[in-house]
């Protein structure tokens, strides 16, 4: 039989939303996403109010939630992620109740385990059929990997699927219709160009250059670029260009590596395709050349967020990589990272796959210039604990690399290289010698958001701004 | 040491900033093209405050403006008390040019009690005239310790096109190597100005590098990789170098007079190339491990 239903409205009502209940949302179609505001919009419309928000990341197209925060229709919002767009509403305290900040691998932890349940899933589909398969990998609105979406479509007490590309019998789903309750048609579920980008591209800043180079010799030199050798990065500038100084290394000294794992962009798949690797396993597709390597390429595999990072499964791909290139607006000479506020303390991020691929990676890098703009990076202690320190091994600047003192190998290793290796706090003169010291941030009483770390327990606290 | 040397306009406060952390061997603040008339004191004071405070954590040169322009003695009064490295004084074609500026510094050396020649002079060789007196120059005082070649400003004078495989400015670049080993100093290639033509860049170098320059200039920071890859020494060569030395040593512990390697005889510039490579070899700091 089946499972389209006639309107959204109907989907909802269908679906027995009321008061007080929890829906949820997956970003896997970014900052291109219209289902969350249509949705909540709709919800709205129809008069419920106090509702909960689970979200995998919440991007400045979803900025309109701020007046259904307003109105009461939001009171709680539960995310990874959560970029300026919204953040500056909730930094500057229009939510009563603190914002509940995750990691990818934690948020379907606690929806399997119960702690935070979903009783209506909203999964965006790029392609559905009327028994509610469905997947990312085709469609107008093509995005690739739904990895972020797993666990919410099968642990839901009921999942309502949103396409607008109703389809013939699909045969194989990324999220099969026996966990889906009803299928709603909508014109556009979002705009391509901000679902993925055409083509991400290196940077040509010069520091990122310099940067890059340093990051991609520090894992050649770590002891870990070997047969078999597993990588992620992000799709900031900087990342990529190490992914591709990495690349040519990999291929000049003819290693093949395992798995590239995360957020995919076309520089790992270029990887892939020139046999740096075996297989992608993609969580998530950045660029147009990462949803067609999904859709075309038998080694490049869709993974859940529970698969891909939970701190609760053993066997999950984070635990088995060797490197991961991550970044920080923030770093304190502990090695703890910020990745949720700005230098001004406003919600601008959080911490994604960050602390659990840190946590995971036998090598964990972090690739941030000394200073932006007139403010030092490195401080006594960040504004807001995203990734502890322990889970940091490196940090590579323009002005040279500091090893945390626990990886005295890598330190070692490096310095025989020889390679800048400086400590952290000799960063941290050097960017005070040129930007001065800055006053330390004033903050107000009230909590805004609470950072849970990996395990579920409360990490750090974000508060209002002053 | 200089393989690479990196121009930063002297009118850009951020790139000077991260100028020493490009990774090249000499960084060139420029006083001279890069800035426009009405903006050489603004850069004059950015470039002497920098020299002051910046830590660059390799040479500072400083590309003064021509000794026919108005601003070069003014370049001079505000620069030298920093202590740059070296003085570039660019369109350079006559030895007097070169013993003017020598005495103008050593005037304002003793002005401010500073120890005279430290400060060097390499001269931008850039005119007709200046590459037929390049030797003069080269050899025109102690301060001189590299000359440098600037390709767009010579192929104007010489009145012809400036391309990227370089035959219009090949007479120049023999002749001024040449000169330069003459005077025993160093010599440097002009710059490869498209920032994003990579294999360009490479050729462009590897040309240069055959030709016996000692380095290379550097307008488009990302190029200072591959120039200073380009003019270290190659594992080969260091190894070589190593085996060459090894064979001396040997020869002199055992009282010899002449020594062999591979049947080769081994002659005192074959030797005193060894020590050139190695000690390049040091100072390039090559990364790898030491096993």
């Amino acid at each position: 039989m089946s499972k389209v239903v006639g309107s959204l409205r109907e989907a909802i009502s269908a679906a027995g939303l009321r008061d007080g209940m929890t829906v949820s949302f997956h970003h896997h179609l970014r900052s291109g996403d219209y289902v969350i505001n249509m949705v909540m919009n709709e919800i709205a419309a129809m008069g419920i109010k106090n509702l909960t928000v689970n979200a995998s990341s919440l991007f400045d197209v979803h900025a309109p939630l701020a007046e259904h925060i307003k109105s009461g229709v939001i009171t709680k919002i539960i995310t990874d992620y959560m970029s300026a767009g919204l953040g500056k509403y909730i930094s500057a305290g229009i939510m009563e109740q603190p914002v509940e900040f995750m990691t990818h691998g934690g948020r379907p932890t606690a929806i399997m385990q119960g702690k935070t349940p979903i009783d209506v899933a909203f999964v965006a589909a790029p392609a559905a059929d009327g028994d509610g398969n469905c997947t990312g990998k085709i469609g107008r609105s093509a995005c690739g990997s739904l990895g972020y979406a797993f666990a919410d479509a099968e642990y839901a007490k009921k999942t309502i699927i949103i396409t607008d590309g109703l389809c013939e019998k699909l045969e194989e789903p990324s999220i099969d219709g026996k966990f889906v309750d009803f299928v709603v048609c909508a014109d556009e579920i979002g705009d391509p160009r901000g679902i993925v980008s055409g083509t991400t591209t290196i940077t040509r800043d010069p520091v990122g250059l310099i940067m890059a180079r340093d990051a991609a010799d520090v894992i050649k030199y770590s002891g870990l670029l070997k047969e078999g050798f597993s990588f992620q990065t992000g799709a900031g500038g900087a990342s990529l260009a190490a992914a591709k100084f990495l690349m040519d290394i990999m291929l000049e000294e003819k290693i093949r590596g395992s798995f590239g794992l995360g957020g995919i962009t076309g520089y790992m798949v270029d990887m892939l395709r020139a046999g740096c690797f075996e297989e992608l396993r993609d969580v998530q597709c950045f660029d147009l050349k990462a949803v067609e390597s999904i859709r075309t390429d038998p080694r490049h595999h869709e993974i859940g967020a529970f698969e891909y990072a939970s701190p609760a499964n053993g066997h999950a791909w984070v635990n088995s990589l060797d490197a991961v290139i991550l970044g920080a607006t923030e770093i304190d000479t502990d090695f703890n990272v910020n990745v949720h506020t700005d230098s001004a303390g406003i919600i601008m991020g959080g911490s994604g796959g960050h602390s659990d691929t840190a946590a995971g990676a036998k090598l964990a890098m972090v690739i941030a210039p000394l200073f932006r703009a007139r403010q030092p990076i490195i401080t006594d202690r960040v504004n807001c604990i995203s990734t502890p320190g322990k889970d940091i091994d490196v940090l590579v600047t323009q002005y040279g690399i500091a090893v945390n003192p626990k990886n005295e190998e890598l330190r070692d290793r490096l310095i025989r290289a020889h390679m800048p290796v400086v400590s952290i706090e000799e960063l941290k003169a050097k960017a005070e010698s040129l930007c001065g010291v800055p006053k330390a941030l004033e903050h107000g009483e009230r909590v805004v958001a609470k950072v849970i770390g990996r395990s579920g327990e409360v990490q750090d606290l974000i508060y209002r701004k002053k | 040491m200089r393989r690479s040397m990196l121009f930063l306009p002297g009118n850009a406060p951020n790139m000077i900033i991260n100028g020493g952390t490009l990774r090249a061997d000499s960084v060139i603040l420029d006083l001279e093209d890069s800035v426009a008339p009405g903006e050489k004191d603004a850069a004059r004071i950015l470039v002497r405050n920098a020299l002051r405070t910046v830590d660059f954590g390799c040479e500072t040169i400083v590309r003064i403006n021509s000794l026919d322009s108005e601003f070069y003695e003014e370049d001079l009064k505000e620069i030298v008390p920093c202590a740059p490295g070296a003085i570039m004084p660019p369109k350079s074609s006559r030895r007097e040019d070169i013993l003017r500026l020598d005495d103008m510094i050593e005037r304002i050396e003793e002005e401010n009690y500073m120890k005279k020649g430290k400060i060097k002079l390499i001269p931008l060789i850039e005119t007709a005239l200046g590459v037929e007196n390049a030797f003069e120059i080269a050899s025109s005082c102690g301060r001189v310790t590299a000359i440098f070649l600037g390709g767009e400003d010579l192929s104007a004078d010489l009145r012809c096109k400036r391309t990227k495989s370089g035959e219009e400015i090949l007479y120049a670049r023999e002749r001024i190597v040449c000169a330069a080993r003459a005077a025993g100093v160093e010599v440097y290639d002009t710059p490869f100005t498209d920032a994003f033509d990579d294999e360009g860049l490479i050729a462009d170098a590897k040309l240069a590098k055959s030709l016996g320059f000692s380095g290379k200039a550097a307008v488009a920071p990302r190029h200072v990789y591959a120039i200073n890859e380009i003019f270290s020494p190659t594992k080969e060569e260091i190894d070589y170098a190593k085996e060459v030395m090894g064979v001396i040593e040997e020869a002199h512990r055992l009282g010899k007079g002449a020594a062999s390697l591979h049947g080769k005889m081994i002659d005192p510039p074959i030797v005193e190339r060894a020590r050139l490579v190695l000690e390049a070899a040091e100072s390039a700091e090559r990364r790898g491990f030491d096993e």
